[in-house]
């Protein structure tokens, strides 16, 4: 078969498996989230009742937007001081083999940040930094309560729409309780087994050295007294040779984390190559399994919306614009990614794809992932807030690096992250209606709701936050000496890093152009500062048109009614998107990706 | 009303994380040990009694005798265990050009003879700098290479080759590989056992 073709296969299979799955899970998900008697929740009943009553909750008691957003407030703000806490005293606490010392202030400031707002940015490298109780009890806790975080605020939206004359719009505790218990948990512990018997290591060994086959000569910098690197007169690091026969290899509970954070769209590594270290993903089967877990929440989510309203069809017009946006934008990475770099074409290098090679733009890719599997999960982790990589997304050919990009930009609704991905596209759908409401001269309606003012006063702030944040902060970091300090690339590339980063960051996605060094005061400042105000700003305008939805009256459906359920308002949606994604963001990706684009296209 | 919302907020709090933080994780390594103990401590390769690796981690080899794997962008050194990353260069930045024409220089001085276009994978960094693996065709590249510097046939090698090499998983998922610290192993051991048989034959 010829490798375009494989490819095309593969995704087929790969999003049908992730199709079929949407109605049985986002049904689950709606019967959890409505507690409705159904097994899981009658086993987990007693666990989940105890639980209650030893946190002060009372199941039965509603609460109204506002009540619900201090909640959540309140419940993340503690989890990011805590994960903060367990970093900076990690050195005196147990379950650190390697005796790492305290994650410095700002470091631990923006992972903490970073964790909790779904975001798992990493500045940090996992194996030389974390012990792990950090990872377990701090980072990967927040892989599930973010995720839930998330899913709770969709889950509030859409009984914003379903509920008519109410003035709650759920208990923030019951939700975030049953979505971990009962969706999050039992999955990630599945996947983690699964991923067990792959290859994915879990103990709590410390490291193990090895002694290699051969003995490894190398060029080792010199430091002075302090540690600190010698230069020679010219600026250069001065190096001695230097020869070891011993290669240290990380251990952990690596397999219980690879599970949530892709379950749960969070894509903070273990490691600090992430999903492209073979022991977070050693095999091509983990890597599918991997992808599959990343899109399955998110995906699942529109059909719980559609059985949640009462009307499924609008569940699957929203899936139908994701899934239509998704495999446009996989197939640019893909035929980029599979053309490969010219300029190492003309070294004499085959890049030609066969059986017995992937060939393409190798630089950056494992051997087991090749092009197809590389490019595919590139789409897949932008395209929802995971921002796991398997491959480094800074040495992908301009088009296929702008397709991450690009995705990250939109607003990550394609599906987009737990939750997230889904309260994020009615924000879009809302902004649709509003556009179609205009054009044909009637009051806007979504799901039997009217669109009056305010709601479209709150989710245009809740659509604005964001490129706000990422080109302020962009424009921030390429005006200042700290900020273009951390650029690794030279010309338009170095400006896609640093791009890509605000971008990431409050997007809350967590990729990287990862040449950046982002591990500054700097960068841990800005960025974790993005990251908070692009996620809780936006969260909260979304519970407030939760409330003031939950509070009108139902509009009868009547001729004049526009349906939000056929290939019209499929179209819509994504025009709306595109529409506002390009015009926000062309001006800065004509000055990275597109210039980069011929610069590559024309170079000799 | 504030003073409940923060004591609700703490005690689930403290209550996940000894859930998710600290029982989900000891169940699931619990449960790996015993299922999967091989897989769950590392897939780890002892000869002799002695630690040499993991199938799963690439090693680096420099001599014409062994395979080579795929550049490591790692530091200081090559496949640097605790240090796992890529080179993170872009498709123009010159230090990748740089850093494929002394790959291809390393590998056209070690087999002057070989006329074969290079597999793009024995120029090109890996993402985590630890790829245990190379493609069929970068094995095949360097077969001629290993048999005369282990003075083995060019057959020899490649059939160790075709015995170890993995296809895509169900015919169309990742791509085709070859481990390559089992295909040095196994060379060794061919090599092993020729010479030990050489001996007996004295």
């Amino acid at each position: 078969m010829i490798p375009d073709a494989m490819f095309q296969f593969m995704l087929l299979v790969f999003l049908g498996i992730v199709v079929l799955c949407v109605k049985p899970l986002g049904g689950y998900i709606a019967d959890v989230m409505e507690g409705r008697p159904i097994f899981a929740l009658r086993v987990g009943g007693r666990l989940e009742a105890a639980l209650y009553r030893l946190c002060g909750v009372d199941a039965r008691e509603e609460m109204n937007w506002k009540d619900y957003a201090v909640a959540l407030l309140v419940f993340n703000v503690l989890g990011a001081l805590t994960v903060y806490a367990l970093q900076r005293l990690q050195a005196y606490l147990p379950l650190n083999p390697q005796q790492f010392a305290a994650v410095s202030a700002d470091s631990a400031f923006n992972t903490a940040i970073s964790f909790v707002t779904n975001t798992d940015w990493q500045g940090y490298s996992g194996e030389s930094t974390m012990g792990y109780l950090v990872q377990m009890a701090g980072l990967a806790v927040q892989n599930f309560l973010s995720a839930a975080t998330g899913l709770v605020v969709a889950i509030a939206l859409i009984r914003g729409f379903a509920r008519h004359t109410a003035r709650t719009i759920g208990n923030f505790w019951v939700d975030l309780t049953r979505s971990t218990l009962y969706v999050l948990l039992p999955l990630a512990a599945v996947l983690a087994l699964v991923l067990a018997s792959q290859g994915v290591i879990q103990n709590f060994d410390g490291y193990r050295d090895a002694t290699t086959v051969e003995a490894t000569t190398y060029q080792n910098p010199k430091t002075d007294a302090d540690g600190n690197p010698l230069k020679d007169a010219a600026g250069n690091a001065v190096t001695e040779q230097a020869t070891t026969s011993t290669q240290t290899l990380p251990m952990g509970p690596i397999a219980s984390q690879e599970a949530i954070k892709e379950l749960g769209t969070n894509g903070g590594g273990f490691l600090n190559a992430n999903s492209a270290h073979p022991f977070e993903n050693p095999t091509p089967a983990t890597n599918l399994l991997e992808m599959i877990a990343i899109l399955l929440i998110p995906f699942a989510l529109t059909y719980t919306f559609g059985k949640l309203v009462g009307d499924t069809r609008q569940g699957w017009a929203l899936l139908a614009a994701m899934l239509i946006m998704f495999v446009s934008l996989v197939m640019i990475a893909y035929y980029s990614e599979q053309h490969g770099n010219p300029l190492v074409a003309k070294q004499g290098i085959d890049q030609v794809a066969s059986a017995a090679q992937a060939g393409g733009n190798m630089e950056g890719k494992e051997t087991r992932f090749g092009i197809a599997a590389s490019a595919l999960f590139a789409a897949v982790t932008t395209a929802t807030s995971c921002g796991a990589v398997n491959s480094m997304h800074d040495s992908m050919t301009p088009l296929g690096g702008f397709v991450p990009l690009f995705l990250i930009e939109l607003g990550e609704l394609a599906p987009g992250g737990v939750g997230t991905g889904l309260y994020t596209a009615l924000m879009f759908a809302i902004l649709g209606v509003f556009i179609a409401g205009l054009m044909i001269g009637r009051t806007p309606e979504y799901i039997g709701k009217k669109i009056e003012a305010l709601e479209m006063k709150l989710a245009s702030i809740f659509i604005l936050t964001t490129p706000f944040v990422v080109l302020i902060g962009t424009a921030i970091a390429v005006s200042t000496v700290a900020g273009k300090a951390g650029v690794a690339n030279p010309g338009a590339h170095g400006f896609s890093e640093i791009l890509y980063a605000y971008s990431s960051a409050a997007n809350n996605n967590g990729s990287a152009f990862n040449g950046l060094s982002a591990n500054t005061v700097f960068y841990n400042l800005s960025t974790g500062l993005a990251m908070f105000v692009a996620r809780f700003w936006p969260i909260v305008a979304a519970l407030a048109i939760a409330g003031s939805l939950a509070a009108k009256k139902r509009v009868p459906v009547t001729d004049g009614t526009m349906p939000t359920h056929g290939p019209l308002f499929v179209a819509l949606l994504i025009g709306s998107i595109l529409l506002f994604g390009v015009l926000t963001y062309v001006p800065a990706l004509a000055l990275g990706p597109v210039v980069e684009h011929f610069l590559l296209a024309t170079a000799h | 009303m504030l003073v409940r919302t923060f004591r609700s907020a703490a005690s689930l709090l403290i209550v996940m994380t000894i859930l998710l933080g600290v029982a989900y994780p000891l169940a699931i390594t619990g449960i790996a040990r015993l299922a999967f103990p091989r897989q769950a401590t590392g897939s780890l390769v002892v000869r002799d009694g002695k630690l040499i690796g993991s199938t799963l981690i690439g090693q680096n080899f420099a001599s014409p005798r062994y395979f080579w794997g795929r550049p490591s962008a790692t530091t200081p050194q090559p496949y640097n265990g605790i240090g796992s990353t890529g080179s993170n260069l872009g498709p123009l930045n010159p230090a990748l050009l740089d850093a494929v024409r002394a790959n291809a220089k390393a590998l056209r001085d070690a087999d002057p003879g070989n006329g074969l276009p290079i597999p793009v994978e024995l120029v090109t960094a890996s993402a985590s700098g630890l790829d245990p693996e190379i493609s069929p065709a970068a094995a095949r590249y360097q077969a001629g290479r290993v048999a005369r510097a282990r003075g083995l046939t060019a057959a020899q090698v490649e059939r160790v080759i075709a015995s170890l090499e993995q296809g895509r998983v169900l015919g169309f998922i990742g791509e085709a590989r070859v481990n390559v610290l089992a295909l040095n192993l196994a060379l060794d051991e061919l090599n092993g056992t020729a010479a030990a048989d050489g001996a007996a034959a004295r």
